[in-house]
């Protein structure tokens, strides 16, 4: 029988999320590399005590749609509806905005453990790789050593981190076919080509599926081995690497002048 | 006594960029530092790495003229260029931790007079971000920080010993701040320039730990 790993559905490709699942969330935090649909329907799914692997922890709908031009939701949308116990970040808050992730956190309502980007990536990647751990030396001396099995190695110190294991794996790519074979457009690899392969269950949302065949084996990212679901973004969405509309052009250009204006106000606070 | 002038951002990343040698691999962080991607002195390639995974992009793009998909660590689309590759998050880290960044320009909190850096959290906030600060300052060859000397309080920023979390020990080499060009040594602080208009003796009164005055100390060159 052909394998086919197509799911026709955002709600069925996440149908067996259950509550206290630990979730990677794919993408860097700028918008175009996050598997928005997906998390759109966890939010429906209204699954809770979740654990979120991510980089961020999610700015807002708001920022991407009504500054940015990009109307979607990222992870914030699960922080705002309460379905996240405990968050493994490493870049969480925003310069700009304090946001949800942040105002939950102070309340104590959302634990934290905090991760350098790269032993976050490491660790994601050594989950996939079957490994039991590594050693890095980034964090040694600093309070990210607490609790850490260290050893010295050529004379310097390392750190002990072990591997990352998830339940499911969220990802956006831009291509993809029913073997699950990927590939992303420009800087939206980032953690969703890490972390493919990397969770019992690898959801991958793509802008658009093609024929086997179709991507070039040279080229192909992310071989289907790692994806277990493939699910397509309706088709009127825009597609990876279109070039701006003139009123997205305007909202970024106001996006812009917000942001740096923020940051006139943090330098007056004399926190540049 | 009328306050004497501190360089504004755009002229502290000009200075920065003098530091970027023919051929380097450089990464910038958010803020300020970005902004030195414009300035690299005519004649040098200089190839600009970012953690999200791309090496080798080109000049930021006009407000409204870029690729979404194509964007530095700071979110801002960039240009691409012949040559420039993209990656995922863990060939981008093993690039920072694996000693082949050449150097990385950050802003930071404090740096202490040993070169220790804290730039992570502002205790105030109880929260931060480390992101992709902590592999870059342990792992890049060099780092450069650019800051304002001191905090709108008037408050040291550069400090005897840090008391906000450190992102990493040991590991800054030049600072550039609104009114001083500062190298980090075995044997302390050493004063290489300041602003114009600046002495020394002034910018000690902003510097905490004592500053080694270099003989050949003069006004900061951006050219």
């Amino acid at each position: 029988m052909p394998i086919n790993k197509i799911v026709a559905s955002f709600d069925e490709a996440v149908a067996d999320i259950q509550d206290g699942a630990v979730l990677l969330v794919g993408g860097f935090g700028p918008i175009a590399s996050i598997p928005s649909y997906l998390l759109e329907a966890v939010a429906r799914r209204g699954v809770k005590n979740l654990t979120i692997v991510s980089n961020t922890a999610g700015f807002g709908k708001d920022i991407w749609g009504n500054i940015f031009g990009l109307p979607y939701d990222d992870l914030d949308l699960l922080m705002k509806n309460g379905q996240v116990k405990k968050t493994i970040v490493s870049a969480p808050i925003s310069q700009w905005i304090e946001n949800t992730w942040e105002k939950k956190v102070r309340a104590g309502e959302i634990e934290v453990e905090m991760v350098a980007q790269g032993t976050l990536a490491e660790r994601i990647r050594a989950a996939r790789a079957g490994l039991g751990g590594f050693y890095t030396y980034v964090g040694a001396g600093t309070a990210l050593e607490e609790g850490k099995e260290t050893k010295k190695i050529d004379g310097r110190k390392y750190l002990l981190e072990y591997p990352i294991k998830a339940d499911f794996g969220l990802i956006k790519a831009h291509k993809g076919d029913r073997w699950g074979n990927l590939v992303y457009s420009g800087t939206s690899r980032t953690f969703n080509a890490t972390m493919a392969g990397a969770a019992k269950v690898t959801i991958a949302e793509v802008d658009q599926i093609v024929e086997l065949g179709e991507l070039d084996p040279e080229a192909i990212v992310t071989p289907g081995l790692y994806v277990d679901r493939v699910v397509e973004r309706p088709r009127e969405e825009r597609e990876a690497g279109k070039w701006m509309s003139e009123e997205e052009k305007e909202s970024q250009r106001k996006w812009r002048v917000a942001t740096s204006l923020k940051e006139e106000k943090d330098e007056a606070k004399g926190k540049a | 006594m009328k306050q004497k002038e501190r360089l504004d951002p755009q002229t502290m990343a000009l200075r920065t960029a003098k530091e970027f040698a023919d051929g380097m691999i450089v990464n910038l962080g958010i803020g300020t530092p970005t902004m030195a991607a414009n300035f690299v002195p005519a004649g040098r390639e200089v190839l600009f790495h970012s953690e999200n995974g791309v090496l080798g992009y080109g000049e930021i793009t006009a407000p409204g003229e870029g690729d979404y998909n194509l964007v530095n660590a700071s979110g801002q689309t960039v240009k691409p260029q012949p040559g420039m590759s993209v990656f995922e998050h863990a060939e981008s880290f093993a690039m920072i931790r694996g000693g082949h960044i050449d150097v990385t320009v950050m802003g930071a909190y404090q740096i202490s007079e040993k070169g220790d850096l804290a730039n992570w959290m502002p205790p105030k906030r109880q929260v931060g971000t480390i992101g992709g600060a902590m592999d870059l300052a342990f792992g890049a060859k060099r780092v450069i920080i650019i800051m304002n000397h001191t905090t709108k309080e008037g408050e040291y920023r550069i400090v005897k010993e840090c008391n906000y979390p450190l992102t990493a020990p040991r590991c800054v080499s030049l600072i550039i701040t609104d009114v001083a060009v500062i190298e980090v040594t075995d044997h302390g602080l050493v004063l290489k320039e300041v602003a114009p208009g600046w002495t020394p003796e002034e910018v000690q009164s902003l510097t905490e730990p004592r500053l080694i005055v270099d003989p050949d100390w003069h006004e900061i060159e951006l050219m």
